[in-house]
């Protein structure tokens, strides 16, 4: 059965698509320092006169910003944050998500209410002002817009997961199970949860998409590491020193990079999505 | 309905007041202190104690609180704010309308386009144009807003020269109250935000719609009116858009929610003077009362089109019933 989804997976040709940019990012974030040329903070000099807003050439495939650092350099260790800030928080996400959607499902009553409402209210919350606020109260680092994104982001997990065990504890093998004395952290996370594992997949691969694009945007209002190179932060360096009016090469890239990765995440989440949901196949 | 609406807006009260007092000691607990910004440390101590008091923050945390809490209920007063140093709802009045006006463009841009576009791929399946829209929406949809405001500045700003690149009039044009919302130079400037803003909550629309129109071209009233010799422009507009408007409209409030969350960055890039913009440069100055504000108002703004999708839900479909 399993082995038949993965299958599935693998015969959709987008799903493959974004399989292969994720590997290929990840590879390039594995073996970054060997790819770059340059350290990317390296101001280069060239007959000791900084390589100021180079054109993008065989010698800067990127070009170089005003400080004189080389771009490709910069992209391609950048993508080592964004790798990280995404499939970490859309891990904890998961974790926090799976555990409260479960609990308030199969528990029901005051605790489900409870946990509920609470995810109401978390609704309310404006995402990226909130981790623009947070991430500066507690100081900007990689962690903290881990930790901001996470915080906020797992009601949608939680909401999924809970509506998923509310229908499959009506299931007569989870009654079984019961009978049979099983302890309720048995039924709950080894006959429970195997059947919405999926589901929560395809919710990871949005988040890991949605993290990549807030840690670029809490980098790119200034409140990014400041000791990390990122694509948000490229992405500021270049918007305060006018690169939108005179460097085009150094806008580009990085954006490119976060359009690439975060589709190839998309159509992953889209082909496991098709391949639990038979009603989803067949170009419907 | 009229109890549900009542419920529902308790509930939203509820929530507001606890997002109040999260806010509250989130600023309050957190290791940056906010009293350091606003105090100069080579002050005597007496100096410091003076400024301390005069914002109230002498005061024991609880007692601080009770007396943020009333001041937010019966006044409606958010404090001083420190960088400005004048009240923080004076400064934060002009940037709500600016804010909402921008908000309110960009999701009817979304809407009305991403309907149409809904509605014509679904009826010319399979061809060019359906790829490329698709494409075109799931690209926006990738690329962060931000980004693509720098990408569009640099096309229609800096190298065609088309829009103004930042603000929301040209330097000395004068115009006072709600007369400066009805210039041209005004709508001149909310073109670019509104359109970048709009091109990515353009996807969800046109796909809800695409997906819509599949499933009712397939009804026989559908055939019917083919049968009867209609124009096809007729059909697809008339007969079938219509009936498939549901699931789309319904997520409306909702993004407008979302959009009003995450317009902080199209705000930033465009020099936008709004509520999102607010927060970003009262979190750089350390200008707390006004961070802490600018926040809860794009709260309330986001839970208000919240109740309002929920209630919009059961006009727009009978068959819910609350």
């Amino acid at each position: 059965m399993k082995s038949k989804k993965i299958n599935l997976l693998f015969n959709d040709p987008l799903a493959v698509a974004g399989i292969i940019i994720l590997t290929i990012f990840i590879i390039i974030a594995i073996f970054a320092p060997q790819i770059a040329p340059y350290d990317p903070n390296e101001i280069i000099r060239v007959d000791g006169k900084i390589q100021r807003l180079q054109r993008p050439s065989g010698e800067f495939i990127f070009g170089t910003t005003y400080m004189g650092r080389d771009i490709f350099s910069q992209v391609v260790m950048g993508s080592r944050i964004a790798l990280r800030v995404g499939l970490l928080a859309a891990f904890f996400v998961a974790i926090i998500g799976t555990t409260v959607g479960l609990v308030s499902g199969y528990y029901g009553g005051w605790i489900d209410t409870i946990a509920m409402r609470f995810v109401d209210i978390l609704y309310g919350i404006p995402f990226i002002p909130f981790v623009i606020i947070l991430v500066s109260l507690l100081k900007p680092s990689v962690w903290n817009i881990i930790l901001a994104v996470s915080i906020l982001t797992w009601r949608t997990v939680a909401r999924i997961v809970r509506s998923q065990v509310l229908s499959i504890i009506q299931r007569p093998y989870i009654k079984a199970a019961r009978v049979a004395g099983a302890s309720d952290f048995r039924i709950m996370f080894f006959h429970i949860l195997p059947n919405i594992l999926p589901l929560i997949f395809v919710e990871m691969s949005f988040i890991v998409g949605w993290a990549i694009i807030s840690e670029a945007s809490v980098s790119f209002v200034g409140f990014g590491d400041p000791r990390a190179v990122s694509w948000g932060k490229i992405l500021h360096t270049a918007f305060n020193n006018g690169a939108v009016r005179v460097a085009p090469w150094w806008v580009a890239p990085p954006g490119f990079a976060i359009v690439l990765l975060v589709i190839s995440v998309f159509l992953i989440s889209r082909g496991i999505e098709q391949a639990i949901n038979p009603r989803l196949r067949d170009g419907r | 309905m009229l109890i549900f609406l009542g419920k529902r807006l308790i509930q939203a009260l509820i929530a507001l007041f606890i997002l109040v007092t999260i806010v509250f000691f989130m600023f309050r607990l957190l290791p940056a202190d906010p009293t350091a910004a606003m105090v100069d440390a080579s002050l005597s101590p007496e100096a410091q104690m003076q400024i301390k008091a005069s914002f109230g923050l002498d005061q024991p945390l609880y007692k601080q609180y009770f007396i943020y809490l009333k001041n937010i209920i019966l006044h409606g007063d958010f404090g001083m704010s420190f960088f400005y140093r004048e009240s923080v709802i004076s400064v934060l009045a002009s940037r709500i309308l600016n804010t909402i006006i921008l908000g309110t463009t960009a999701i009817i841009f979304a809407y009305s386009f991403g309907l149409v576009l809904g509605a014509l791929m679904a009826w010319y399946r399979g061809s060019l144009f359906e790829m490329s829209s698709i494409i075109a929406g799931l690209f926006f949809k990738a690329a962060p807003q931000f980004w693509t405001g720098m990408i569009f500045l640099m096309i229609f700003s800096y190298g065609l020269g088309w829009f103004p690149y930042s603000g929301i009039r040209e330097a000395g044009y004068e115009a006072s109250g709600i007369m400066k919302y009805f210039s041209m130079d005004f709508l001149h400037h909310l073109v670019l935000p509104a359109t970048v803003t709009g091109l990515y909550y353009l996807a969800q629309p046109m796909l809800l719609m695409r997906n819509a129109m599949l499933e009712i071209t397939n009804e026989p009233f559908i055939e019917l009116a083919f049968a009867k010799g209609l124009p096809e422009r007729r059909i697809i507009f008339h007969h079938a858009a219509r009936n498939a408007l549901l699931p789309a409209t319904t997520t409306l409030a909702t993004k407008m929610g979302q959009l009003i969350g995450g317009i902080v960055l199209i705000e930033y890039v465009f020099s936008w003077p709004g509520l999102g913009r607010e927060i970003v440069m009262a979190a750089s100055r350390y200008d707390y009362p006004l961070a802490q504000a600018s926040f809860l108002l794009i709260a309330f703004v986001v839970m208000f089109y919240n109740v309002l999708a929920d209630l919009l839900y059961g006009f727009l479909d009978p068959r819910i019933v609350y």
